[in-house]
């Protein structure tokens, strides 16, 4: 096993459950999206790095550097950033709304306000 | 010249429609331009429909960039039929909105309300025409934000919960679809479906397929609420201003049962799905599992769209079991229920909406003796439950007779007996609300029916136009039927090598 060669996809893993932990876990609301969040980006980590090619540089043709790194990924990558910050911006909306609703955006208590 | 540019028309009309009606503000301009809108849309699927049945494949290179740099739109017969199941709903359940919505959603939120539908509707076309599997992600996004926001917009404050719900769920199966795509990326360097297709054989057997694969199911199944993934669907159609859970349960868990088929066939291949991981099997218990556990909580729910709600996962179960044959009469069943548990369902939840819309409550057991008030809607709700049973001259039926004729042929007797046993669950579930209504003497609540209210007259429209298809594909089912045999036909014929 290569650990070192495949130390992106390690990276990607740790942070992808870091991520779903926390949402699965956390009571609070708000840390569930963080989690959401961070689970994303791990996301993007693994778009990304797939695209690099040792010794490419950005994707410029020239004489003096014929290798480049692929550069769809990261075209990617900015549009899935964008579906990202959108899903957070929606999700605090409605967390703002729960708040109000509920006047706590814990779940357990809004499970016990729902129950009642 | 502008027939050859249909299929891009038919995904950026809804979705340079949703800001107008930002802008039209007053709550009735706008529903008449959305409505006006979705039955352009459901014109310009039936035209496609037809170029499609004419000329066979439709290869749309998205602003002139040709495939596999450019974005590609693909129609074959699947995506035009699901394209006309999906604006037909979209357009007749649109045309009764108004009405129920006004009821459900405060004034000045409705025009809110339209621009989320048409988004919606724009992701849920761009679905179907994509031939790009990243397009795809982000399509998924678009109808997954615009559902959430539909869902949260209604004034019962449960709503705001199943929606939060449905947006963590949602999000994680999107990463997981994004996580396939990726990884279909990775080991074939293209994300236009058809090229990853015929790339797919120089990199069988190795672990990153597989991954992508097992990644992309467990994606596909939280979007489309297979059991055991279906937990957010439950409350998010019964909190939900009810044209809402009319809509979602008409199209958006159909639409991701049609990326399930797409991806399974003409992405991953009938080979490297059925043969090298046996998912057959894996599908086929999860699909038994959920139609029995779904009629099961069915029958235990006191509110009509909770029941209606388990139902959909129930039903989902056939569908999937279809799937799951991995046979051409299979997947021709599978979509002949796609097709019928559409009008079924949205037949169902609209006759529920009228019940509301009249009473104010869902609950089975404050209606009782609604039948003596309201004969002709509670007949309409008995031909639409008779049909979700499943019982002979209505669509119900031809869905399970092909799908127990299709169990029969590859030998599962134990399929059939789910499918009969499931349709003893389902005659209960409806008959609880059958029974109170027909033969309990009238409640307080049925008797406090307004008689001078204003009748919905356009939501009625919308309810029979659903129960006389009902009866209609019960009785010639040729239109639907040959057109998923013909679709079943052309899979295997394509993408099975025999």
């Amino acid at each position: 096993m290569d650990f070192l060669g495949l130390f992106n996809y390690w990276v990607v893993v740790i942070l992808m459950m870091v991520g779903l932990y926390i949402v699965i876990a956390h009571k609070n609301l708000v840390k569930k999206l963080i989690g959401i969040n961070i689970f994303q980006t791990s996301i993007f980590i693994l778009f990304i790095s797939m695209g690099k090619v040792t010794g490419g540089t950005a994707p410029i043709l020239s004489e003096a550097n014929p290798v480049y790194s692929s550069p769809l990924p990261h075209v990617l990558i900015l549009t899935a950033i964008v579906v990202g910050i959108s899903t957070t911006a929606l999700g605090l909306a409605i967390v703002i709304r729960i708040y109000h609703a509920y006047g706590t955006v814990e779940d357990d208590e809004i499970q016990r306000e729902l129950s009642d | 010249m502008i027939n050859s540019h249909l299929p891009v028309l038919q995904v950026l009309l809804p979705l340079i429609a949703a800001p107008l009606c930002v802008i039209l503000r007053q709550s009735v301009l706008s529903w008449l331009f959305a409505t006006l809108i979705c039955f352009l849309s459901f014109i310009i699927s039936c035209v496609l429909f037809n170029q499609v049945l004419e000329s066979g494949v439709i290869s749309y290179a998205l602003g002139g960039w040709l495939s596999p740099w450019g974005i590609e739109y693909r129609l074959d017969k699947l995506t035009a039929f699901m394209l006309l199941i999906i604006n037909g709903v979209a357009a007749i359940v649109l045309l009764g909105a108004r009405e129920s919505i006004a009821d459900e959603i405060s004034s000045d939120r409705l025009y809110l309300f339209y621009t989320a539908f048409l988004l919606n509707l724009t992701g849920v076309l761009g679905v179907i025409m994509t031939g790009d599997a990243f397009n795809l992600f982000v399509f998924i996004e678009i109808a997954s934000l615009s559902s959430y926001a539909m869902i949260s917009i209604g004034n019962d404050r449960r709503c705001l919960y199943a929606a939060f719900k449905y947006l963590i769920f949602g999000t994680i199966g999107a990463s997981f679809i994004l996580i396939s795509v990726g990884l279909l990326y990775a080991v074939t360097g293209t994300l236009n479906m058809v090229d990853i297709f015929q790339r797919l054989p120089d990199v069988e057997n190795t672990k990153t397929l597989t991954t992508a694969l097992v990644f992309f199911v467990v994606g596909i199944g939280i979007k489309a609420a297979i059991f055991p993934l279906h937990l957010w669907l439950p409350d998010a159609y019964s909190y939900s201003p009810s044209i809402v859970s009319t809509f979602l349960a008409g199209t958006t868990t159909k639409v991701f049962v049609y990326v399930l088929i797409r991806f399974i066939y003409s992405v991953f291949g009938y080979e490297t799905v059925f043969v090298q991981e046996a998912m057959s099997h894996v599908l086929m218990i999860l699909a038994c599992a959920g139609i029995l556990y779904g009629s099961y909580l069915a029958i235990q729910q006191d509110s009509l769209k909770r029941l209606l709600a388990y139902s959909s996962v129930a039903q989902l179960g056939y569908m999937l079991l279809g799937i799951s044959l991995a046979t051409e009469a299979g997947l021709a069943a599978g979509l002949i229920h796609v097709f019928n548990h559409a009008i079924i369902k949205v037949a169902l939840f609209l006759s529920v909406i009228i019940i509301i819309f009249y009473t104010k409550t869902d609950s089975i057991s404050k209606l009782a003796g609604l039948a003596k008030t309201m004969p002709l809607l509670m007949l309409s709700f008995l031909i639409g439950g008779l049909s979700l049973i499943g019982v002979p001259l209505t669509a119900g039926f031809v869905s399970k007779w092909f799908l127990i004729k299709a169990s029969f042929e590859n030998g599962y007797w134990g399929l059939v007996v789910v499918i009969v046993f499931s349709s003893v669950l389902a005659i209960i579930y409806i008959w609880k609300f059958i029974e109170v209504a027909y033969f309990k003497e009238p409640d307080k609540v049925v008797i406090a029916i307004d008689g001078n209210q204003k009748t919905p007259y356009l939501l009625l429209f919308s309810l029979f136009v659903f129960v006389i298809a009902n009866v209609y594909f019960g009785l010639d089912s040729s239109l639907n039927v040959d057109m998923a045999n013909a679709i079943a036909q052309d899979f295997y014929l394509d993408f099975v090598v025999q």
